[in-house]
Order: structure tokens, then sequence, then C-alpha cells
């Protein structure tokens, strides 16, 4: 099994983020909800949310490529907000 | 914008909406498109291929002048194990003929010229503007509602992609199960369109479709794609949502030994990474279409579920555009009585039902269900076939067996009454 570095795929992508504000906020009890955090682990795309080995985990909305796959997931349970971003910022595809 | 608000907001400049905006200007109503991107497309991604026979209905030709990549005129079907990639290839003079033709695209580029043709339709396109909520007044959708504007039309078209959240809003959706989407990731790869055409074995117009069963989403529901562009492969691979969260494999760990695997690597070897992109399929079929009809609002395209994945052929796109031209039709018939109350918009559903839209989604209603409960697809039959055929080419000098015998050996580790049934059960769904 080859390693992926997916950061560095998304570093290739037309992103504009929008500092001010996240449209992806997880809940305070993300981090004890350890098997629905682990679904988020698997099934992004972006690789946006993981954990150290600490098992501390880490989440940022920046590579985010707006696909809902973590709000069909976990927007019951350890999201406490999924929004599209506001208009004209996030993922742009050039290509699509 | 007229003082007095639009006839028609179509919320999304997708295939859906802008074909539904294109039609409805076209007749001369005053139509605003609203898209939440910076340009029409660039939150759109597709894996992908269009099968052209609903939009040359709406505009003949058109894949002569639109920003198409290649005509495809050759299928490839793999069932595939970690070591082996076993497939059927159809290259035939009946693939490509007008009328069933179908194209890769890139939706970035693809829409933008799409809704140039919806401009000169006559109609308004405001980008960068995301809906936030809907008007509604006694029941009836009377607009939208962007941050602290508030836009009003007598009816709203939502064609706001596979997170819908204004068709739920519209109360006309609930949320969607893991086991109703699946999640697609893509690279973008470029390559020189003579080596393409190399390792494609086709012209400069021409390319391939490849569909891969088993390894790429790692035994479970789902698959991997290959589309050849003019310059670039689209490379990618699917998985139901609620398969995904039973394994181990991360997507972008699939996507990269998907990549890795020896079938694929020579491919796309030497090439250059344009863009990673990932979006939802609807795959859920019928059982996932919401309510499509509302006082004053319609639901079109991703929005409404409309989308057939039959591991062999995936179509959305096909179905955006004619649930949008359904749309369309359907706000024309109601704006001459005047009538988008959830009655006079139901002509929408009798469109639906009349056109391919409805009649494919209840033809293929059972077959998300069978893939989601016949895992063996997934693991067991790759790995049977490759027994199979193992046996056959592989010579190491021992005694051969009885060709019948070699496949009962591999056959019976299944179980026959499971192939059996199966098959049966495989066949009744489609």
């Amino acid at each position: 099994m080859s390693t992926v570095d997916v950061d560095a795929k998304l570093s290739l992508n037309k992103f504009y983020v929008n500092e001010e504000d996240a449209h992806i906020v997880l809940k305070q009890n993300a981090e004890t909800e350890s098997s629905e955090f682990r679904k988020l682990m698997l099934a992004c795309p972006a690789g946006l949310y993981k954990q150290d080995d600490k098992g501390r985990i880490q989440f940022d909305y920046a590579g985010c490529l707006e696909c809902g796959t973590c709000r069909i997931l976990c927007g019951n349970t350890i999201l406490e907000k999924w929004e599209f971003p506001q208009g004209t910022f996030g993922i742009e595809y050039r290509w699509g | 914008m007229s003082d007095e608000g639009f006839d028609v907001i179509v919320v999304g400049a997708g295939l859906a909406g802008t074909v539904a905006a294109y039609l409805l200007g076209r007749e001369g109503l005053q139509v605003l498109l609203i898209e939440r991107g910076n340009y029409p497309g660039s939150k759109n991604m597709t894996g992908g291929r269009i099968y052209s026979h609903s939009l040359e209905k709406i505009m003949p030709g058109f894949a002569k002048e639109a920003p198409i990549e290649r005509k495809i005129t050759r299928e490839k079907v793999f069932m595939m194990t970690e070591k082996s990639c076993i497939g059927l290839d159809f290259q035939s003079s009946l693939l490509g003929i007008p009328g069933s033709d179908s194209y890769s695209v890139l939706r970035g580029v693809f829409d933008q010229w799409l809704a140039e043709k919806a401009e000169e339709a006559g109609v308004e396109i405001i980008t960068g503007i995301c809906v936030d909520d809907l008007i509604i007044r006694d029941g009836k959708v009377c607009g939208v509602i962007a941050g602290t504007d508030q836009i009003e039309a007598q009816v709203t078209i939502l064609a706001d992609g596979v997170n819908s959240l204004l068709a739920q809003k519209a109360g006309l959706r609930q949320e969607f199960r893991p086991d109703h989407v699946a999640v697609g990731v893509k690279e973008l790869i470029e390559l020189p369109a003579e080596l393409i055409q190399e390792r494609f074995q086709c012209n400069e117009t021409e390319g391939t479709a490849c569909m891969f069963a088993g390894f790429p989403s790692d035994g479970r529901v789902g698959g991997g794609f290959l589309y050849t562009n003019k310059k670039s492969i689209s490379l990618g691979v699917v998985c139901t949502l609620s398969e995904l969260t039973k394994g181990q494999k991360t997507v972008p760990q699939l996507m990269e030994d998907f990549k890795a695997h020896p079938a694929v690597a020579p491919l796309i070897k030497g090439g250059r990474l344009l863009e990673y992109s990932g979006h939802l399929v609807p795959e859920g079929g019928l059982s996932m279409v919401p309510g499509l009809i509302g006082n004053g609002v319609l639901v079109a395209g991703d929005a409404a579920g409309f989308c057939v994945n039959l591991g062999y052929a995936v179509r959305g796109m096909d179905f955006a555009v004619a649930s949008g031209e359904c749309a369309a039709r359907a706000v024309i018939e109601a704006n001459k009585g005047g009538d988008y109350s959830e009655s006079g918009l139901q002509i929408y559903r009798k469109y639906l039902d009349e056109s391919f839209v409805l009649q494919d989604m209840k033809l293929y209603c059972k077959f998300p269900h069978f893939l989601e409960t016949t895992p063996r697809i997934f693991s067991d039959y790759p790995e049977l076939l490759e027994g199979i055929v193992t046996d056959m080419f592989v010579m190491d000098g021992q005694p051969s067996k009885a060709l019948l015998k070699t496949m009962m050996k591999h056959t019976k580790k299944v179980g026959l009454l499971k192939i059996a049934g199966d098959a049966l059960k495989g066949a009744r769904s489609v």
C-alpha cells in the first residue's frame, strides 16, 4: 500500500478560503465520539478529518471540496454546522 | 432586474438549471439563474461522460460547438483484484452513432459554455451568490433569500445539486441516507494528446471509457472509472458511503492504490496532476427521489436524485438535462394559466413520467438495492474470475485439468446456488 499525500494534491486546486467564517464546524463532543469521527476520517475525499499519534483530532475546512460526505454521515451527530461557503468562497474547479 | 421580480428563479447553474433557464428564456420569460460559484461549473464535477441524446434534442448538433473532450467510441469494463484485471473490451462502429453518441466532458469548462447559451436566450445570470433560504408565504415559495437580499419570482426551480439544502427547506426532501449516496473522487491527469491516442489506440477526436469493479472500492459497493479527455485523463473511484465506513481504507487511499494498480499505472505514467476533485453521487435510485413539486417550486437534476448507476454505465447528466427540460415545459404550461400552485405545476410529473427520466428510474429501481445486498459482486466474483482465468492462462508444467472441472473448483468456493441466486436477482433488477 503506497502512502498518500492528500494535502499535496489539494495544493494544486484553486481555493478561496473564507478566513472569517468556517462553513463546517465540529461539535465539542467530536473527540469522544470516536466511531463517528472515524467515519469522517475514512470517507472525506480531501482527508480533512485527522487524528494525531496521541489521538487528538484535527480538522481544517480550508481544503474542503464541498461534497457533503461529512454532512450525510455525521450531520446529526458530531457536526455543529454544515453550510455551503458564502458566495464566491470555497473550491473553484477549473476543469471539474 | 425588474421591480416586480422575475417570472422564474433557477437556483444552480449546472446542467438541469441552465437548460431549464435557457428554455424559459427562449420562451420570453423573465428568468434569473443564480450560481454560488464564481462561474457556472466552478462547483461542479463529473466522472465523466455525457450521453448526448437529451441535450441534442434541445440544441441539435451541440457537440460540434460545445467544449466537449472526446467522443467515446470504446467501452471497457473490468473486474479487478489486487493482482489482476479481467475485462470486456467493446469497440464498435455501433458506438458513437449520432443520436446515441456520448462525450467525455469537464464541467468547469462545459457549464460555462452552456450558461453562455442561456445568457444569449435572455437569461439573467448572477454568480458568486449563495442562496441561503426560500421566501415562503402562506405555504407558497415566492422567491429566494441570499444574505440580506430577497428576490421574488412566480416560481422557483431548485437545481442546486445533490446536497440540495433548499429542497429540504421547501419541505420536499428528507436527509439522504448513507446507503443512498456515494462519494466520488477524481484526479485529472494531464498527458499529451498523442500519448493518449497511442495508449488508448484512438484518433484525436475519439476516446475510451473504462469502469472497474472490485479492487478500486476495496471489494465494496463502488468502482473505479477512467475517461480519456483531449489532453488529460479523468481517473477516479466511487464508493457508497455506508460501505466505506465498514472498511479500513480512506477514500484518498483507495484513489492512490487504484492509481498504483499495475493495470492503471502504465496508462497514466508520466502524467501531471492538474486537479483533485470530489463530489457526491445520488445512487439510491427511485427510492431516494424527493417530492418534486411544491407550491411555487420544482426540483430537478441531482437535487431530485436523478441518476442511474448500472456499474457498466453511469448516467446523471442526461437525466439532469431532460429533467431541466421537463421543468421548463411545466413552467411554460403553468404560465399560460398563471397558476404556479402545486396543482398547477403537476404537469412536471407527467412530463417526467413520459420521458426516460422517470421511466428509467422506475425500471432500475431495484438495482441499487441489489448491489447493496449482493456484496459478492465486488469481492468474491472478481476473485472467482481471477481464479478461472489464471488456471486457463498460466502453464506451469503440471498436468492440465479439464476446463469445466477448473471452473467448478472456483465456483464451488462461492457456491453454485449463491451464484445462480445472484444472477437471477440481478437479472430481475434491471
